[in-house]
């Protein structure tokens, strides 16, 4: 195969990446929102391309459902639910932009490290897993390091597109591409429906500082 | 043609959405009996057939053993379940439409357990411990109140968290497997997998075993990755607490210890069992001290749930026939009997109108049943003879002092302490001044002492073919 391939593999790869420090450096939610969008567009044609160069049709079904839903259909929704719900424009933070962006750095050369042994298989499934494990470290991240409860889903969503850009760089995985796609959707959607709902329901607001009055024992007598 | 492996999986798929749409409670409750009833009646006809192997199921001597477990205590939860949700009906707490939701869940909670036992695929059990755990997370936020919430948010967080590691963990085996086994289906089986074990590439299958033990270790509920469980316990309804504790966590720990036979068969991995003795240890002591200060019951057997866990781990992580026949017969004492406490101790809390210890006292003046369920299921999970735990436990001992000498002080230590806490805690709540009311419903007492008296029985004496059976799935773990 030829050079080229894999480059358009890095290149797409590496966007995603970028797009992941992208989604912790932003201040306001919407663009949070859209970031994410752009991520999961970018991963959808990273999936696209993986289907082409390793000739598994199948893998445009994911690449498709990528586009449509994590790419259109989620975004849409959040940026309803943030209208509607009044939600504060700012993202809140537990610890500042430039500090969460150097940890960002050391998660990456982390992940470097750590694929270190896959050299001796295949160096270029090594670059992709390296990629992964990075957007995955990035989706942990900004979970942690939001506190709002739509910031910290986005965080999770990315960190499963970096799953999908693991499992679709693995030559002819089978099943799992697709059953872990739907699965993405539909915990998009129960925690939409479900959480942010009741949350917004029960404290009228959807930081989730607000559940941190009951942490650990139950102090107040019920 | 339909085999008892289909039907585990095909009974609870279909009562989902039956259950979903039953409207009358009490007729769900029924149903939900019946499919679960059904359920274990197919896991014990797998024990009389032949056991099927395919790219996508596998029957053998260790799942089979949990897939009886799990389908008993799932039947008989859902016999407590029914009286229990009778009375959260009448006070209010749940209406009719949650009912149809949490029954249709209990149903995906359980055939997704199944899926994961027989699963011969990794990334198919990876699928049943993911649908097990956003079941089970929709079900610890049904009460809706901000503490549930708040448990049921932390629940999901660390769990999708743990599971997506785990997910990342299966893929890097994948990998691994695809240059020796070859691309597709077979280089995720579990059986080629142990198979091809010695000629893997050690160093990334160790790196996977990494994020394996994260993820999965996650949904075991060992320290510290813990956080999520006793929250999760004490929050949701106590059927599902029952659940959690006696089966989901050892789906996950089943899990866990597939990986582990793939790596005991490569000799340049990392040394898991060593990792596995180390977490089990930590959970082990930190849980039992922790059981200090808990003012919440169900709370308070949320954390010895992770001691019992710990307990476990350590067990499978010295290895060897002896230490994984203990494992084994462990998993099922505390199966059997944590079940039986979260049963009491959901009697109990609504005698009582709450869950704090200090608010509940002297059960046994206005209910004998309930206390004795409670205290003889305190003892025996505290492992004081001749309840099974105690064999177990003493076996878990033994073999610690002689592969691990060591660690021994530690798990003495840990036991005595979890020993005088929960004691203190219970004693209290079974003896003296009666503070609680009577209900109008009689609990659910079939449960409590079914499990209770298999746990004496099985304490007193392991029927032969059931120590064969140990045995054999011990050596199957092997080393």
């Amino acid at each position: 195969m030829s050079r080229l391939w894999f480059d358009v593999a890095h290149l797409l790869a590496g966007g995603i990446l970028v797009l992941s420090f992208a989604l912790i450096y932003q201040d306001r939610i919407a663009a949070v929102v859209n970031v994410f969008a752009l991520q999961a567009i970018a991963l959808s044609l990273s999936v696209a391309w993986q289907a082409l160069v390793q000739d598994a049709p199948h893998l445009m079904v994911t690449a498709a459902i990528a586009l449509l839903v994590k790419g259109f259909v989620i975004p849409t929704a959040l940026h309803q639910i943030i209208r509607r719900m009044e939600i504060h424009r700012e993202v809140e933070e537990v610890i500042g932009s430039g500090l969460t962006m150097l940890t960002g750095l050391g998660l990456v050369a982390l992940s470097i490290l750590l694929v270190q042994p896959v050299g001796e298989v295949s160096i270029y499934v090594r670059e992709d897993l390296a990629f992964a494990l990075a957007v995955i470290l990035l989706g942990l991240l900004m979970m942690i390091t939001r506190r709002n409860a739509v910031t910290q889903v986005v965080g999770f969503m990315s960190l499963e597109n970096g799953l999908v850009l693991a499992a679709t760089g693995a030559k002819g995985m089978p099943l799992v591409v697709e059953i872990s796609v739907a699965f993405s959707i539909l915990i998009a959607f129960i925690v939409f429906g479900i959480f942010v709902f009741r949350i917004r329901e029960r404290f009228d607001t959807v930081d989730v500082r607000a559940l941190d009055r009951f942490r650990g024992e139950r102090r107040d007598v019920s | 043609m339909i085999g008892p492996v289909e039907a585990v999986l095909i009974i609870p798929a279909s009562a989902i959405p039956i259950l979903a749409l039953v409207s009358g409670y009490r007729l769900g409750a029924a149903l939900n009996i019946l499919a679960c009833a059904l359920t274990l009646g197919a896991a014990t006809a797998l024990l009389f057939t032949a056991h099927p192997r395919s790219d996508l199921i596998i029957i053998d001597d260790f799942n089979i053993f949990l897939l009886v477990l799990t389908t008993f205590v799932g039947f008989t939860t859902s016999i407590f379940s029914a009286t229990y949700l009778a009375h959260e009906i009448e006070t209010g707490r749940l209406t009719p439409l949650f009912l149809r939701f949490y029954h249709a869940m209990y149903q995906t909670l359980m055939g997704a357990m199944n899926v994961a036992l027989v699963a011969n695929n990794i990334g198919l059990m990876w699928v049943g411990v993911e649908v097990a755990t956003l079941s089970t997370v929709m079900m610890v936020g049904i009460y809706r109140t901000p503490e549930a919430i708040e448990a049921a948010w932390k629940y999901f967080i660390l769990g999708s968290v743990g599971i997506g590691l785990a997910f990342f963990g299966t893929i890097l085996v994948y990998l691994v497997a695809q240059e020796v086994v070859g691309d597709g289906l077979p280089a995720m089986s579990w059986d080629l997998l142990v198979k091809s074990a010695p000629m893997l590439d050690p160093k990334l299958l160790s790196l996977a075993f990494v994020f394996l033990l994260v993820g999965y270790g996650t949904k075991v509920g060992l320290a510290p990755f813990h956080a999520w469980l006793p929250d999760a316990h004490a929050e949701g309804p106590t059927p599902i607490s029952a659940v959690l504790s006696g089966l989901l966590l050892n789906v996950a720990l089943y899990a866990l210890l597939r990986f582990k036979m793939v790596l005991a068969g490569n000799a340049s991995a990392i040394d898991v069992g060593a990792i596995m003795v180390g977490l089990g240890l930590i959970s082990l002591v930190f849980a039992a001290f922790m059981l200090y200060r808990r003012r919440d019951i169900k709370r308070l057997f949320a954390y010895s749930s992770i001691e019992h866990m710990g307990l476990i781990t350590f067990a499978f992580g010295l290895g060897g026939p002896i230490a994984n026949f203990a494992g084994l017969l462990h998993m099922t004492m505390h199966s059997l009997t944590k079940s039986a406490i979260f049963f009491a101790v959901g009697h109990a809390a609504q005698k009582a109108g709450t869950q704090v210890i200090e608010d509940i006292r002297g059960l046994l003046q206005i209910s004998p049943t309930v206390g004795w369920g409670l205290m003889l299921g305190t003892l025996a999970i505290l492992g004081m003879p001749p309840f099974g735990v105690f064999a177990s436990e003493f076996l878990i001992l033994t073999s610690a002092m002689r592969q691990l000498p060591w660690a021994a002080p530690l798990l003495l230590l840990a036991l005595a302490v979890a020993f005088a806490a929960v004691l203190a805690r219970v004693q209290p709540m079974v003896f003296g001044e009666t503070n609680v009311r009577r209900l109008p419903h009689p609990p659910a007492l079939l449960p409590v002492f079914t499990h209770l008296g298999l746990g004496l029985a099985l304490g007193l004496f392991i029927p032969p073919f059931l120590a064969d059976w140990y045995a054999r799935a011990a050596k199957l773990i092997g080393g």
